[in-house]
C-alpha cells in the first residue's frame, strides 16, 4: 500500500476554533473538550490543533515543528537548517504517553532566524525564503517533515482521536489567544502523522471539513506558481490558494473568499456597486481558484480566525459569540460544551466569510 | 503639422499618439524600428524620418505615408487604400495581400513583393519599384499592377526567380527588352512597345514623387506578365 | 481501356409498392440520380451519381427509398480494400490529386471514447442541475493575476479584453463560399441566441451579418480575403488562421465556380477567379513574425479585441502553443486531425496531424509547466461530437470547444463528404440559389439552438454528478477522468489514470 502523500486523500471531519478578541489567553484544554463532543465525526486516523500567541518569548522567530522518522533524517535536516538559519533554541517537544496514541515519530521544535547573508543573497522576501526552505525539507529529505513554521504559533497533530492527540501534546500547558482543532475522518489512508491536520504554511493554518470536487483544477493551477502539492489533500491545496491570494497577491481575506467561494454569476449580477464589478473581476482573474464541492474551513492567522464555507453550503458551520470570545464549529453542541451561555449563535451563509480578529491586531498578515 | 520625436518611444506609445493626434499632418522624426505605424488609418498624412519597423501601414485604409529612408518587412500588409511612398528601399513581402492603394518604392524591394495582391471593383492596388526585386515577385497575384523600373546599378537581373508563380489575376510590367528566363507555367509573357495608359500614369506618378525624368522611362521597352488562367489549378484534382 | 469502370459505392433501393411516382426524389436530387421514365411510368435511379446524402430518403413522402452499400466487391483483401483500389484507378485515369471533404473517416483510435467521467458517491454530493445553480459561463482570454488598486483601494481592471460565453461551445470557422449564405445566417443567429460566437472563416463577413458583430469572430488567413479595417472592427474577436486540422500545412483553394457575385463581394475578389490561400502566411516564417501579425491586428483595433491563433494539431503542438502563448495572442485554438473541411486532398486529410485529445493534453500540461497557462485560453475542435466530448475536453484542460461538423449535422448535413462538388442537397455546402434556399434560416437556427441547449443540459448533468457547479472548476480537472483500453504511454500523455485506479 502506498504511503500517504503518494495518492489523493480526501476526508470528512470535524472542525472547531476559538479566539479571545481582547487578546487574553487560554489553554488548549477548551478545544480538547469541544472536539470530544464531535467524536463521531472523526475515525481515529488523525487529530490536531493550532494555537496562536503560544510562544511570546520567541515571538520574533519562526517556530518549526518537525517529525523525524529516524535519527539520520534529523541529522540531515539539522545540517540543512544550520546552512539557512540561526537556531535560537531547539528541543524535543514534550509529550505524555497516551495508550491510544502509538507509533509516534521523533518530534522536535526549533526557533529560527534566517541567516542574513543567505537571505539577502536569495533576493527573496523573508517569508518566501522560509516557505521555500520548508518546501525543500519536505520534498527532499526522506523521513523529515516540517508541520508548523509560523511565528508565535504552533501546530500539534498526529494519528489518533483529536482529544487524545491534545493530551499527548500536553496542550493544557500552552496558552494562546486563539485555537483551532481538527478531527479527521479520512477515506483513504492508514493514517500518517504528517498527513493529519491542521495544515500550516508560515503562520497560516487551515482545518477543513469536506471533499472538494475542484481539487485537480485548483492543484494544477496553483502548482504553476511554485507550490507543490505533495500531500494530495484538500487542506493543503486550500492553504496554498489562501497563501497565494493573500500573502503573495495582497488580496484581503474577503476578496480571497470571493475567489475561493465566489458567488454565483446570477447572485453577483444582483449586487450593488462596487461589489458587482469587483467580484466579477475577481472571478475573471482567478477562475481556476474557485473551490467547488463541500467544504467548511477555519483559517488561523496571526491575529485572527476566518470561517468560510462553500457557496452551496454543503457543510455546516456555526459561529457564536460570548463577550470577547468568538467561536466557529462544525456543530453548535461543541461550542455549548465549553460555553453554554452565548450572546449570539448563527450560521453564516455559504460563501460568506466570517472574520474574527483581535481588537488590536498584532503581527503581520 | 504635428512633429513627433520618436526617440526612445515604443510602438504602442507612438501609434497611440499618431491615432489620437488631431492634426491631419504628422511628421515623425528619429524613427527607429517602431512597428505598425499608421495601421488601419484612413485619413492623415504621416511623414517619417528614419527607419520604421515592420508592418508599416498594415491594413492602411486611405491614409498617406512618406518615408525618408529604407523600410523593413511587410510594408503595406493587407492594405486597402491610401499611398505609401518610400524614398529608399523596402524589405520582404512588401504589399502582402494588398487590395487597394499604391506603394511607390524609389529603390529595390526584397523577396515576395506584391504576394497575393488582389483587385476588387474600384480597388486596384499598384506597386511601383524603381530598382529591382527579389524572387517570387507577385506570387499568387490575383489582381492589381506591379511595375518594376529596373533603375538599379548592381548588374543583376531585374527580377529574381519564380516571378509570378501561382499568378491568377492582374499584371506585372518589367522594364526590360527580353522576357526573363524560366517563368512559371501559370504566367503568359509578352513584349510591349509601349506601356498601356494606366501603367504609364503610374510611371509618371513615380517620377513626380522622386524627381526623375519620365521621358526615358516611358520610351523604354517593357515585358508584361499576365496569368494563363483565372483557375490555374482546376485540372489538378479528382473527386474522391 | 480509356477509363476504368468503377461500380457505384451506393445503391438506391426503391420499394415499388410504396412509390407513388410523385417525383419529389427527382426534384430533391441535385446530383441527378432519380429520373422518371415516361414509357414505363416508373422512377429510375442512376446509382453512379448517388453520394448517399439521404436527401431523397428524408423527403420521400411514402418512405419508399433506402440507400445501401453496394454489394459489388473486388476479391477480398485486408490490405487492398475496394476504396484503396478505386483510388488508384481514379488517379491512373486522371493524374489528379484525390480531393475529399469533411473529416477523416478512417478507423484510427478515438481517445474521447476511451475516457470515462467520474461521479460523486458518499464522500461528496452530486448536485441536481435542474434545481440548483450550475454555471456554464466562462470568459476566454488572458487572465492576469496582477493586483493593482486605485486610490479607494478597489482592484483595478487590468485584464486584456476577454470574450464572455454562456456555454463552453463555439461554432468553428466555416467560410462564406465553402458554406452558403443561409448556413451563415443560421450560425450567426444561433450564436446570438446562445450567448456564444460563430466564426466567419477566411471568406470575409457578408454585409448583412454585421449586425451580429457582438457574436462574431472574424478570421484572418493567409489569403486575407475580405480583410479590411471595417471587417476587423466588426467583430468581437479576431482569429489568425495558421492551420486547420483537416489539412495541416497546406493552404486553401475555393474554386472559381463557387465565387458567385455575393461571395465575391464578401471576399472582395473578382467573380469566378479561384480564391487561393497560401499554405503559410507569407509574413510569418518564424514565431517572432506571428507576434508581428498579432500585434498589428491589435494596433488596428486599438487593443479592444482578443486575438485567437488557430493551429492544426501536429507533432510538436506543445512547443508551438508555448510559442503562441508568448506571442501576445489571447486565445489558442487547436484543431485535431479529425476536423472537417469543405475540401482537402484525401491523403492530407487522412494522414497528417494528430488526435486533438493528445494534443490538448500535452499543450495544457506544457503551458502549465512553463507557468504560462493563464496567458492564453484554449479552444479545441476537430472533432467534438457530443456533450461528453466537451466535458472530457474541458477536464483535460480546454477552456471551450469549437464545433463545426456537429453544427452542420444539426442543419441537415448527412456527412456524404461531397462538399467539394458544390451540389449540397441540404443547402449547406453550395452556392446554387435553388439549393441554398432549401436551408431555411428560421428553422436552421432553431435546430442549432436546440442542439447546443441539449448539450448544455447534458454538460450540467455530468458536472452535477461530479459535484462541480462551475465549468471553471472542471477545467483541467483531470482526476475526473479515467482511461480504458489504453496503453500506459497513452495514459501518461493524457495525464489520466486507468479506470479502477484510485485517486
Amino acid at each position: 500500500m502506498m504511503k500517504e502523500g503518494q495518492f489523493r486523500n480526501p476526508s470528512g471531519c470535524a472542525v472547531v476554533g476559538v479566539i479571545d478578541r481582547s487578546g487574553s489567553k487560554m489553554t488548549g484544554e477548551g478545544m480538547i473538550e469541544a472536539i470530544t463532543v464531535m467524536h463521531d465525526r472523526s475515525n481515529g486516523l488523525g487529530g490536531g490543533f493550532a494555537g496562536y500567541g503560544i510562544y511570546p518569548h520567541y515571538s520574533e522567530f519562526y517556530a518549526f515543528h518537525l517529525f523525524y522518522d529516524s535519527k539520520q533524517a534529523q541529522t540531515e535536516t539539522e545540517a540543512f537548517i544550520c546552512r539557512h538559519f540561526e537556531i535560537v533554541y531547539s528541543s524535543e517537544i514534550q509529550t505524555r504517553k497516551v495508550p491510544t496514541v502509538t507509533d509516534e515519530p521523533l518530534i522536535f521544535r526549533y526557533f529560527l532566524a534566517p541567516l542574513p547573508q543567505k537571505l539577502s543573497r536569495s533576493h527573496l522576501d523573508e517569508r518566501e525564503y522560509v516557505a521555500r526552505c520548508v518546501n525543500r525539507i519536505n520534498a527532499q529529505i526522506d523521513g523529515a517533515y516540517v508541520f508548523s513554521s509560523g511565528k508565535n504559533m504552533g501546530i500539534f497533530k498526529g494519528v489518533g482521536y483529536p482529544e487524545d492527540i491534545g493530551r499527548f501534546y500536553r496542550l493544557e500547558e500552552y496558552e494562546g489567544y486563539a485555537w483551532t482543532c481538527h478531527g479527521r475522518y479520512p477515506t483513504n489512508t492508514p493514517g500518517w502523522w504528517g498527513g493529519s491536520h491542521p495544515f500550516g504554511l508560515l503562520d497560516f493554518s487551515v482545518v477543513h471539513n469536506g471533499e472538494i470536487s475542484s481539487y485537480d483544477a485548483n492543484r494544477r493551477y496553483i502548482e504553476m506558481f511554485g507550490y507543490k502539492c505533495t500531500l494530495h489533500t484538500d487542506t493543503e491545496v486550500i492553504t496554498y490558494i489562501i497563501d497565494f491570494l493573500v500573502r503573495r497577491k495582497g488580496l484581503t481575506l474577503e476578496e480571497a473568499s470571493h475567489v475561493i467561494a465566489a458567488s454565483f454569476w446570477s447572485t453577483i449580477e444582483g449586487k450593488p456597486e462596487p461589489a458587482k464589478t469587483q467580484e466579477t473581476l475577481l472571478r475573471r482573474m482567478f477562475p481556476s481558484l474557485l473551490v467547488t464541492g463541500p467544504f467548511s474551513i477555519i483559517l488561523g492567522y496571526t491575529g485572527g480566525l476566518m470561517a468560510l464555507g462553500d457557496r452551496l453550503k454543503l457543510r455546516s458551520t456555526v459561529c457564536a459569540e460570548k463577550g470577547d470570545l468568538a467561536y466557529i464549529s462544525s456543530e453548535e453542541s461543541a461550542i455549548r460544551r465549553i460555553q453554554p451561555d452565548l450572546d449570539r449563535v448563527y450560521s453564516p451563509a455559504g460563501g460568506e466569510p466570517v472574520i474574527y480578529e483581535l481588537y488590536q491586531k498584532g503581527g503581520d498578515v | 503639422m504635428e512633429r513627433v520625436n520618436a526617440e526612445g518611444m515604443n510602438y504602442v506609445q507612438l501609434n497611440a499618439l499618431v491615432r489620437s493626434c488631431n492634426q491631419s499632418e504628422i511628421r515623425i522624426v528619429n524613427c527607429i524600428g517602431q512597428r505598425y505605424i499608421g495601421t488601419g488609418l484612413s485619413d492623415k498624412k504621416i511623414t517619417i524620418d528614419g527607419t520604421p519597423g515592420n508592418a508599416l501601414g498594415a491594413y492602411l485604409n486611405g491614409a498617406e505615408i512618406h518615408v525618408n529612408g529604407n523600410v523593413q518587412e511587410a510594408t503595406g500588409d493587407t492594405m486597402n487604400d491610401g499611398t505609401i511612398v518610400i524614398a529608399g528601399s523596402a524589405g520582404d513581402a512588401t504589399g502582402y495581400a494588398m487590395r487597394g492603394g499604391k506603394i511607390f518604392v524609389e529603390g529595390d524591394v526584397g523577396y515576395r513583393c506584391g504576394i497575393h495582391i488582389k483587385a476588387y471593383r474600384e480597388n486596384k492596388p499598384a506597386i511601383v519599384i524603381g530598382g529591382r526585386t527579389g524572387s517570387f515577385l507577385g506570387e499568387y497575384q490575383a489582381g492589381g499592377t506591379i511595375l518594376v523600373l529596373g533603375l538599379h546599378t548592381d548588374g543583376k537581373p531585374i527580377v529574381g526567380n519564380f516571378c509570378g508563380t501561382g499568378m491568377h489575376g492582374g499584371e506585372i510590367f518589367l522594364r526590360c527588352s527580353e522576357i526573363p528566363p524560366r517563368l512559371p507555367a501559370q504566367v503568359r509573357a509578352e513584349k510591349l512597345s509601349a506601356l498601356p495608359k494606366e501603367a504609364a500614369s503610374l510611371v509618371r506618378e513615380w517620377c513626380a514623387l522622386f524627381g526623375k525624368d519620365e521621358r526615358m522611362l516611358l520610351s523604354s521597352s517593357y515585358v508584361r506578365l499576365t496569368p494563363n488562367s483565372d483557375n490555374p489549378y482546376k485540372q489538378m484534382y479528382i473527386a474522391n | 481501356m480509356d477509363k476504368m469502370y468503377i461500380s457505384p459505392e451506393y445503391e438506391v433501393i426503391r420499394d415499388r409498392d410504396r412509390c407513388t411516382v410523385c417525383r419529389i426524389c427527382e426534384r430533391q436530387c441535385a446530383n441527378g440520380v432519380h429520373a422518371y421514365n415516361a414509357e414505363t411510368g416508373r422512377m429510375t435511379a442512376d446509382n453512379s451519381r448517388c453520394v448517399d446524402c439521404h436527401r431523397c430518403v428524408c423527403y420521400c413522402p411514402t418512405h419508399a427509398l433506402k440507400i445501401v452499400r453496394s454489394q459489388d466487391t473486388y476479391p477480398e483483401n485486408a490490405n487492398w480494400d475496394s476504396r484503396t483500389i478505386n483510388e488508384v484507378y481514379k488517379q491512373a485515369d486522371s493524374g489528379g490529386v484525390l480531393l475529399s471533404s469533411m473529416g477523416n473517416p478512417k478507423p484510427q483510435p478515438i481517445f474521447w471514447d476511451r475516457l470515462l467521467v467520474n461521479a460523486s458517491q458518499v464522500t461528496n454530493p452530486s448536485i441536481d442541475p435542474l434545481r440548483e445553480p450550475m454555471e456554464t459561463r466562462l470568459w476566454l482570454g488572458k487572465r492576469s493575476t496582477k493586483i493593482e488598486r486605485d486610490a479607494g483601494g478597489k482592484i483595478r481592471d487590468l485584464l486584456a479584453p476577454q470574450l464572455p460565453l454562456e456555454v463552453p461551445i463555439l461554432f468553428s470557422a466555416m467560410s462564406y463560399g465553402s458554406i452558403s449564405y443561409n448556413a451563415h445566417a443560421c450560425l450567426a443567429r444561433a450564436a446570438e441566441a446562445l450567448g456564444t460566437y460563430y466564426n466567419t472563416g477566411e471568406g470575409g463577413l457578408h454585409k448583412d451579418f454585421y449586425k451580429y458583430s457582438k457574436n462574431t469572430i472574424v478570421q484572418v488567413a493567409s489569403g486575407r480575403f475580405g480583410v479590411f479595417q471595417g471587417y476587423l472592427e466588426g467583430a468581437a474577436a479576431i482569429e489568425i488562421k495558421m492551420g486547420q486540422g483537416a489539412k495541416p500545412g497546406i493552404g486553401g483553394h475555393l474554386p472559381g465556380m463557387k465565387i458567385t457575385e455575393d461571395v465575391s463581394e464578401t471576399r472582395m475578389i473578382p467573380r469566378g477567379t479561384d480564391a487561393i490561400s497560401p499554405a503559410p502566411h507569407h509574413d510569418i516564417y518564424s514565431i517572432e513574425d506571428l507576434r508581428q501579425l498579432v500585434c498589428s491586428l491589435k494596433e488596428a483595433t486599438d487593443y479592444k479585441k482578443p486575438v485567437i491563433v488557430k493551429v492544426a494539431a501536429v507533432h510538436n503542438a506543445a512547443a508551438i502553443a508555448s510559442g503562441i502563448a508568448r506571442s501576445g495572442a489571447d486565445i489558442i485554438a487547436i484543431d485535431g486531425y479529425r476536423g472537417g473541411t469543405g475540401a482537402a486532398p484525401t491523403r492530407i486529410r487522412d494522414n497528417v496531424g494528430i488526435p486533438i485529445e493528445l494534443a490538448l493534453a500535452q499543450v495544457d500540461q506544457r503551458l502549465r509547466d512553463e507557468g504560462i497557462r493563464e496567458e492564453v485560453s484554449l479552444i479545441v475542435g476537430g472533432s467534438i461530437r457530443s456533450s461528453a466530448d466537451v466535458v472530457k475536453a474541458i477536464a483535460l484542460g480546454a477552456d471551450a470547444c469549437y464545433i463545426g461538423t456537429a453544427a452542420l449535422l444539426a442543419l441537415g448535413c448527412h456527412l456524404c463528404r461531397s462538399c467539394h462538388t458544390g451540389l449540397c442537397n441540404w443547402g449547406i455546402a453550395t452556392q446554387r440559389p435553388e439549393l441554398v434556399e432549401r436551408l431555411d434560416p428560421e428553422v436552421g437556427y432553431k435546430r442549432l439552438v436546440n442542439l447546443v441547449t441539449a448539450w448544455k443540459h447534458e454538460i450540467q448533468e455530468m458536472m452535477g454528478g461530479m459535484g462541480i457547479n462551475s465549468i471553471e472548476a472542471l477545467r483541467g480537472n483531470r482526476l475526473m477522468l479515467r482511461g480504458v483500453g489504453m496503453t500506459d504511454r497513452e495514459l501518461e500523455l493524457l495525464g489520466v489514470r486507468y479506470a479502477g485506479e484510485n485517486m
